[in-house]
């Protein structure tokens, strides 16, 4: 198979960095050069949900061809809501609040696993189908209103510590963490293994099954956390919080590099995707251009960088 | 030897009976919800009845088939439902006062999927990822020509939609006809047989001369054709553009071509069935309020029905082994 | 080693109107030669076998002639005329079919629809119907008792009835006659009496003016049908000769066919009186047990596809779930089918060794980089993997190089049953022969080997066999009972098959 190789050799992740950086000259050359420290430190907050629901994506996508997990913005919202409900707005029950959330979220990711293998469904129908009874129940815990975050919680979302955001930079940690977790832990190197073919994986004595199922058990908990953590961010947990995630989730992994044919995951990616997509948020509304415009150049840029840059492997 | 091998290979009746069974589940629901239905207000097993209980099923019915030839090639289509949504907005915009410009439009989005099927199978590029952005090039350009709901359908399109053919309500004969269509084409056909075949296994109708690009391109242009027609349909209905209108078509269309018996892996899908599921999960809604399921549960209750249709069909191929 | 250049005294006259001709054509994938300029042609009524090693450029040159892969030099004519480019379609209908070697039906259409699929005139009202009874008469002509329903969809049936249907479908003829066929193996999956069945149709091929290109790892099937035999070897054909002249010994030897060393089955002796680590009971009373003591190599034997490779599955999932229950030791299975069951195309030659032994490398929780790499280099290093670092991607390595790696990869570990799921397929002579060393190497060291493949001459290095026939392992062989001919006559069953 012939690619057309543009650039001398860059990694597929890098270009969604690239992509935000110009987008972020461009803004700052517009807004001028004092509002540049504010556009990339609210961009990189909002860019921090995006990293989490992410790279949970990632995991379920990297675990093998047609994985998916379409329930994220019904787990997010349902274990934001939970949260929130047994919080009761008391700062001291802040932690019993973010276990309840990552409870639900492993619980999500378990019992979407649980549809494929049992079912024998196809992840994106068992994801669907179970995203929205995920999505019955936080309709009947939280109703058409906002629930509000503990203070504390929402002070802490914006937190910072010698100006540096700590929210975003916890969520760099985390992509380093899982960046390691992927190539030094026999959980991830399993977890790519079965992603490039289970049935070598299976035959070189992979848990094929267990992978997955701690891939989508994963990404529930990290979609919970992102749900919780939104919704202190924003002053509270909302019935369509997590929708815009559901295609964005998916988008910022192929963009930063991931295949979704399976067994080839980037962590970092990520970053450069959620930041060029909020970037482009942010550009668009400076210059006043519709929310139109935005959608548009989106799916352009996500088709022209999957055509464009070069391929993880040539498929034979 | 011989009458042993003539024993193994042909298929045993038990196996038919289960594969008849299993194209029958989404019939089986259908009249299963509909019974219940009937059962619990009586009044609706009439043409009027009938009439407003479907009357929202053909738009999706077309979508979902478009969908269904996709999934046909091992494809899948995630713009399906902001596609249906854009189709809308041109429609209400443009057709009345400016049919030429209109159906111009038409014509430049169907070759806007062809060439996207070209761009797909040319780069080897996962369908997935490239209709992902395709769905947000359509919401785009629908957002950017209507910012908020609104324009007008032509007159003689509402009038349509809401024309009262003899026998049955439209939308049943829309169904009908659409499901017969699909199923003379696509499995029935010389030409139909060759494009599934061309899902199971691309390289043996490239051996026997076939190409697959032309397939590709036709059948992703044919999937666009459809879409246009479940826009046009849909603004019939509600009179108006909206570009936020159908996103759920999208993945309710894909239900509807696996709950009638298709597969992600290509080549096997069926049109009748699609058009089945596609009734059933657009029935459920309205099922889930007759049995006066609280609005909180209908939702879920209608992940229950796809969890519940598709168990079924577990249970068929596992337990008579 | 007897090298005979084409058209020496050997070779026919060229015959009369000759339907298809290549000359010096030749095919190159990047750096690697499939077909070195091949001269090769065909007369109307004429069936041809060829003959050669895997990878000697056989089924490049069939996909030359029938289009679906472009030469990269050479003049081809056919029916007197010069080809340019050339496809699929032209190749059809000019009256030239080909059986594949791997199947090339599609799994979800009815045997009639598959037919439609190579028949564009098999169209409009009453097609399902026409292509059924063309499909069901030409299986009736070359299978007759096939037992064969041509509604039922090609991926019911099992493999051998799926090749019979796709040689039927190669025969059907609709607006263009069928001139000449093309058959890659066609009787690799076909029981005994499906194959002398289509041997016999295609002896009578010449009346009715088909000709045939017969290519088969069966020299008994040359020479019993064809009336001139081309040996292929590294992309050349080394020799051209009526078939009249030829014998089996003299085809081995054009073939140059390195014989496998007879190795004494002392091995299985040694052990004799150990505790088995493998007792996998049979599915019923006519299948056997197949048990297997540290130390030893077992075969599996038998026709392809008679059940030895699900028998070997089963006995890798009986294994693994026992030493995950702590009840038995561990296994490793070395697959043959390297692109879709061992290799991991996009890590490297470290990664892809050592994956089954990640569990031992850990240090701390996490693998050891260090533990990794020097694991990695041992076993590249002993197997000789002809690499230039262990980081290397996999996918860069030759066929014969990404197997040592599979074997090293099961080797390394701490498996003391190693299944072998026919690993030699494509591999060359030399690296076989250290491979088979290597073997014997372990097995002395106390592993336990279970074997399976479907070259006779391999299977002279295990110290015991079972020879499978329809699903079930029928047979024992032990020690000197252990020759191809044996293998043979107890894989067709003998006097009751």
């Amino acid at each position: 198979m012939s690619t057309v190789r543009i650039g001398p050799l860059l990694p597929p992740w890098s270009y969604g960095f690239i992509v935000a950086f110009a987008l972020w000259i461009v803004t700052i050359s517009a807004t001028g050069p004092s509002r540049a420290g504010g556009t990339l430190v609210a961009t990189v907050a909002f860019a921090a949900f995006s990293v989490l629901v992410g790279t949970g994506q990632m995991l379920v996508i990297a675990s093998g061809p047609g994985n998916i997990d379409l329930s994220i913005p019904s787990v997010m919202t349902l274990a934001a809501y939970l949260a929130m409900s047994a919080m009761h707005e008391s700062d001291g029950l802040v932690f019993l609040g973010l276990a309840v959330a990552l409870g639900v979220g492993v619980v999500a990711g378990a019992l979407n696993y649980a549809a494929i293998a049992l079912l024998r469904l196809p992840p994106i129908i068992a994801t669907l189908a179970w995203s929205f009874v995920f999505q019955s129940f936080a309709i009947d815990f939280g109703g058409e209103a906002t629930l509000k975050p503990p203070p504390v919680l929402a002070a802490s979302t914006t937190f910072r510590a010698a100006g540096i955001p700590i929210l975003p930079g916890a969520v760099v940690v985390l992509t380093l963490i899982v960046m390691v977790v992927l190539r030094r832990t026999v959980f991830g190197r399993s977890l790519l293994a079965a992603g490039q073919s289970e049935r070598a994986a299976y035959l070189a004595g992979v848990e094929v099954g267990w992978v997955r199922l701690w891939a989508y058990a994963l990404c529930g908990g990290l979609g919970a956390l992102a749900g919780y953590l939104l919704a202190g961010f924003t002053g509270g947990a909302a019935l369509n919080m997590g929708d815009i995630y559901l295609m964005e989730s998916i988008a910022v992994v192929v963009l930063g590099g991931t295949s979704v044919a399976g067994g080839d995951a980037n962590a970092i990616g990520i970053w450069g995707a959620a930041l060029f997509f909020n970037l482009l948020g942010i550009m668009l509304n400076t210059f006043r251009f519709q929310a139109g415009v935005r959608l548009f150049l989106t799916g352009v840029l996500i088709i022209a960088i999957v055509a464009l840059v070069p391929h993880a492997r040539a498929r034979a | 030897m011989g009458e042993a091998s003539a024993v193994t290979m042909a298929a045993p009746p038990w196996q038919r009976w289960r594969s008849l069974a299993e194209a029958g589940l989404p019939f089986a629901a259908l009249i299963v919800m509909l019974a219940v239905i009937i059962d619990i207000r009586p009044a609706v097993f009439s043409y009027f009845g009938f009439t407003l209980l479907f009357k929202l099923t053909t738009p999706l019915i077309l979508a979902a088939l478009g969908q269904m030839l996709i999934i046909m090639l091992g494809d899948i289509d995630l713009s399906n439902g902001s596609f249906v949504g854009l189709v809308t907005c041109i429609t209400a915009l443009f057709l009345t006062d400016n049919p030429g410009l209109a159906v111009a439009a038409y014509v430049a989005l169907v070759l806007a999927y062809a060439a996207f099927g070209l761009l797909i199978h040319l780069r080897a590029l996962p369908s997935i990822v490239v209709t992902l952005g395709m769905s947000f090039i359509w919401l785009g350009a629908a957002v950017m020509l209507l910012p908020a709901p609104g324009g007008l359908a032509p007159g003689w399109l509402s009038g349509f939609m809401d024309w009262r053919p003899p026998l049955l309500p439209l939308p049943i004969w829309a169904a009908i006809v659409v499901a017969l269509a699909g199923h003379l084409v696509i499995t029935r056909s010389s030409y139909g047989t060759i494009l599934r075949g061309t899902g199971d296994n691309p390289r043996a109708t490239a051996r026997a001369g076939w190409s697959v690009v032309a397939i590709r391109v036709a059948v992703y242009a044919a999937a666009g054709g459809l879409g246009v027609l479940a826009g046009l349909t849909l603004t019939g209905l509600t009179t108006s553009g909206d570009a936020n209108i159908a996103p759920a078509y999208t993945l309710i269309g894909v239900s509807a071509v696996i709950l009638g018996g298709g597969s992600f892996t290509g080549g096997i899908v069926s049109p009748v069935g699609t058009v089945a599921g596609a009734l059933v999960l657009s029935l459920a809604g309205s099922l889930l309020s007759f049995l006066q399921v609280s609005p909180t549960w209908q939702v879920g209750a209608q992940g229950g029905i796809l969890f519940l249709i598709l168990a079924g069909r577990v249970l068929l191929r596992e337990v008579p082994q | 080693m007897d090298l005979v250049p084409p058209g020496d005294e050997g070779a026919p006259p060229p015959p009369p109107g000759v339907y298809l001709a290549v000359r010096g054509a030749a095919k190159s994938y990047g750096a690697v030669q499939a077909l070195r300029g091949v001269d090769f042609a065909v007369a109307p009524g004429e069936i041809v076998g060829v003959v050669g090693h895997n990878g000697a450029g056989k089924s490049t040159l069939m996909n030359i002639l029938a289009g679906t892969v472009q030469r990269s030099r050479g003049d081809f004519t056919i029916a007197g005329k010069a080809v340019g480019e050339w496809s699929p379609h032209e190749a059809q209908r000019h009256g030239l079919r080909c059986v594949f070697q791997e199947l090339s039906l599609c799994g979800n259409l009815t045997l009639a629809e598959n037919t439609r699929v190579i028949h564009r005139s098999l169209r409009g009202p009453g097609w399902r119907r026409r292509a059924g009874t063309l499909i069901r008469q030409q299986l009736d002509m070359i299978f007759p008792g096939h037992g064969l329903s041509v509604e039922t969809r090609a991926i019911e049936l099992p493999i051998g009835a799926r090749q019979m249907a796709e040689v039927a479908r190669a025969f059907t003829e609709t607006d263009a006659p069928v001139r000449c066929i093309i058959l890659d193996e066609p009787t690799s999956a076909l029981g005994h009496k499906a194959a002398s069945q289509l041997l016999a149709y295609v002896k009578g091929l010449p009346e009715r003016g088909i000709a045939c290109i017969l290519i088969t790892h069966r020299l008994d099937e040359i020479l019993l049908v064809c009336e001139r035999a081309t040996v292929m070897v590294d992309g050349k054909v080394v020799a051209e000769r009526p078939v009249a002249r030829l014998s089996r010994p003299t085809l081995v030897g054009l073939m140059g066919a390195i014989e496998a060393p007879h190795l004494p089955a002392s091995a299985a002796a040694q052990v004799a009186g150990r505790p088995p680590v493998v007792d996998l009971p049979g599915r019923d009373s006519l299948d056997l047990a197949i048990h297997a003591a540290p130390g030893e190599i077992i075969g599996f034997a038998g026709l392809d596809g008679h059940g030895q490779r699900e028998r070997l599955r089963a006995l890798y999932a009986y294994s693994r779930h026992r030493h995950r229950q702590g009840r038995g030791p561990a296994v490793a299975y070395v697959a043959g089918d390297r692109g879709a069951e061992g290799v991991f195309g996009l890590w490297s030659i470290a990664e892809n060794l050592t994956i089954r032994s990640i569990r031992t490398l850990r240090r701390i929780g996490l693998i050891s980089r260090e533990a990794e790499c020097d694991l990695a280099r041992e076993w590249v290093a002993r197997l000789e993997v002809k690499a230039p670092s262990i980081d290397t991607p996999m996918l860069s390595l030759s066929g014969g190089n990404q197997q040592k790696v599979l074997f090293a990869r099961a080797l390394a570990s701490d498996a003391e049953i190693i299944l072998l799921d026919d690993p030699m397929r494509g591999v060359d002579v030399n690296t076989k022969q250290e491979v088979y060393k290597l073997i014997r190497r372990e097995a002395e060291a106390g592993r336990c080997f279970v074997w399976y493949t479907t070259e006779v001459e391999e299977l002279t290095n295990c110290g015991r066999l079972y020879v499978f026939r329809e699903g079930r392992a029928r047979t024992e062989l032990l020690g000197a009972e252990i020759e191809p001919a044996r293998i043979l006559e107890t894989s067709f069953g003998g006097r009751d098959g």
